[in-house]
């Protein structure tokens, strides 16, 4: 039984070196100021004050906030049905459906982001279908539209899945139970589907949010180089203009909001309300 | 008549779903073939995108180093990954807990704050930008991932086994490569391919820690599309066309496998 175990050391070793010294480095640039204060360890919160007091800046985090919240309901609204449809289909086309979700994820997320580009321009496939029923054409490139339109589209499948499989797990007797007492479709849908399914919404809702709240390359492609969300703040500092210090105190503020919201969505998940619900 | 309805409802949903995600990627096929600069208009059948892209020395160099990294850090990982995997089922429950929370971190953070520790530390101890950072880092964020997925298959095999084979004179280098690597092969396979496609397909990371004109496909994407460059269709294409090719070869042959045994 012990025999293997001195094989976890070295790789103890790693992750203290590679994963929790990394981290720690940030921690210590964001509340040092550039010079010698890094290895001084002279204290400061100035790069935090310098955040929070500037307009821009503040502009910039409520804009990633919002898109990120926006691009999380879209993908709730439309990944829900999506999910719900392909869980209540035969055993067959379940498997077919969920290797056609998954395929578009291994592929390369930059590569699916520049394919819209194409489709979104001034004289793209879309502006030309809009042609067609006599509408249009939009601005869609470079506009907040484009930017959402590519998040929900690199992120949605991770939704779909999560959904799909507490849809799967839930126990379908229930779903007879609940007609034999006398409940109808949409009553049995929201008092037992609905709840059972609600963890997996939970959980997709992390694995949006996270990755759209801390995306850069999409509103850059899609939004333009005008286009600045706080993932692109974080890039600048670190790869234009070299201020560390602030990029590291940047991306602690973009780290402690994302644990708030995952706090918050694991509350909600052991929520004792909830709880009684799914009993 | 109403299940009828529910069924072509679901069809038109189902139709709408698959059009959206893969018609980006038909539509960038498609233009790699584009005989004209153009993104939007299709003026006949070319193969000049690709002539341009196989001639274009930065655009293989990123293919290469692309191919090469994601070998050398599933390797790496993977082996280094099980072991790990493999040691962290044997230990000590307090250790566990630490281990498996850290080893989460990569995971659970957003990239681009694993991608700012990286390049702080890197240049912290004066690794220069390049090859060997990306390396490292790769390896860093796809050990966690085989790790995930080979301790499930760890903690569903019998803890008495490798001490049987121990007690029958194995050393316990047979033990576990006669054993205990059989048992989770399939863990270890998939864990294989998630961190081979991770690294295939990292982008972050990369553009973060890399220096020195080593670039990886993602990268050279992401540079390009500023400005207009058929070409990254073309490339676009040859990523997709590989990573389709390498699933379906993990996903097929062991079907196909399994009915040959089957026959016999």
């Amino acid at each position: 039984m012990r025999q293997f175990r001195s094989m976890i050391y070295p790789y103890v070793v790693w992750l203290a070196v590679m994963v929790v010294v990394p981290m720690l480095m940030i921690l210590l640039y964001a509340f040092t100021k550039e010079g010698n204060d890094v290895t001084t360890f002279r204290f400061t919160l100035e790069n935090f004050a310098r955040f929070f007091s500037d307009a821009v800046f503040l502009d910039v985090l409520k804009r990633s906030l919002v898109i990120a919240i926006v691009t999380t309901v879209i993908c709730v609204l439309l990944g829900y049905p999506i999910a719900y449809v392909i869980a209540s289909g035969p055993e067959k086309s379940k498997m077919f459906w969920i290797l056609m979700i998954t395929l578009p994820t291994w592929i390369n997320m930059l590569v699916r982001t520049y394919a819209w580009v194409g489709i979104l321009q001034d004289d793209g496939l879309l502006n030309k279908l809009f042609g067609l029923l006599g509408i249009g054409p939009f601005q869609m490139m470079y506009t907040t539209f484009a930017v959402v339109l590519g998040m929900v589209y690199n992120f949605i499948p991770f939704m779909i899945l999560q959904i799909h499989t507490s849809l799967a797990k839930m126990d379908k007797s229930y779903l007879e139970a609940a007609s034999d007492l006398g409940a109808n479709k949409v009553q049995s849908f929201l008092r037992v589907t609905l709840p059972l399914s609600l963890p997996g919404v939970l959980s997709g809702i992390t694995l949006v949010f996270l990755p759209a709240v801390s995306s850069f390359f999409i509103p850059k492609l899609l939004g333009g180089g005008q286009y600045v969300l706080i993932g692109n703040v974080i890039e600048t500092q670190f790869l234009t203009s070299g201020d560390w210090n602030f990029g590291s105190a940047i991306s602690l503020i973009m780290a402690v909001i994302i644990m708030i919201s995952m706090y918050l969505t694991k509350k909600v998940d052991t929520d004792p309300a909830a709880e009684g619900r799914r009993e | 008549m109403e299940k009828k309805r529910h069924r072509i409802g679901s069809k038109v949903i189902l139709g709408i779903t698959a059009l959206f995600f893969y018609l980006p990627i038909i539509y960038i096929i498609v233009f790699s073939f584009n005989d004209s600069r153009s993104l939007t208009k299709f003026s006949g059948f070319s193969l000049r995108w690709y002539e341009k892209m196989f001639s274009d020395r930065t655009m293989m160099e990123a293919v290469v180093y692309t191919i090469i990294i994601a070998v050398l850090a599933t390797i790496i990982s993977t082996i280094a990954g099980t072991l790990a995997a493999i040691g962290l089922s044997r230990s000590r429950k307090a250790l566990k807990n630490v281990v498996e929370q850290v080893n989460n971190l990569p995971i659970m953070n957003p990239e681009i704050v694993t991608a700012i520790g990286l390049l702080m530390f890197f240049s912290a101890i004066g690794i220069t930008k390049g090859f060997m950072t990306l390396l490292l880092a790769h390896i860093m964020f796809c050990i966690p991932y085989v790790i995930l997925s080979v301790s499930p298959k760890l903690r569903s095999l019998d803890p008495n086994l490798a001490d049987a084979a121990l007690d029958l004179g194995a050393t316990p280098l047979q033990a576990l490569t006669k054993v205990i690597v059989p048992q989770i092969m399939p863990g270890i396979i998939s864990g294989a391919l998630i961190a081979f496609t991770m690294s295939f397909d990292d982008f972050i990371i990369s553009y973060f820690v890399t220096g020195n004109g080593v670039n990886n496909i993602s990268i050279l994407v992401y540079t390009m599309s500023k400005r207009v460059n058929p070409s990254i269709n073309a490339l676009s294409t040859l990523v997709i066309l590989l990573i389709t090719v390498a699933l379906l070869v993990v996903n097929v042959v062991p079907i196909m496998r399994e009915k040959r045994r089957k026959k016999v």
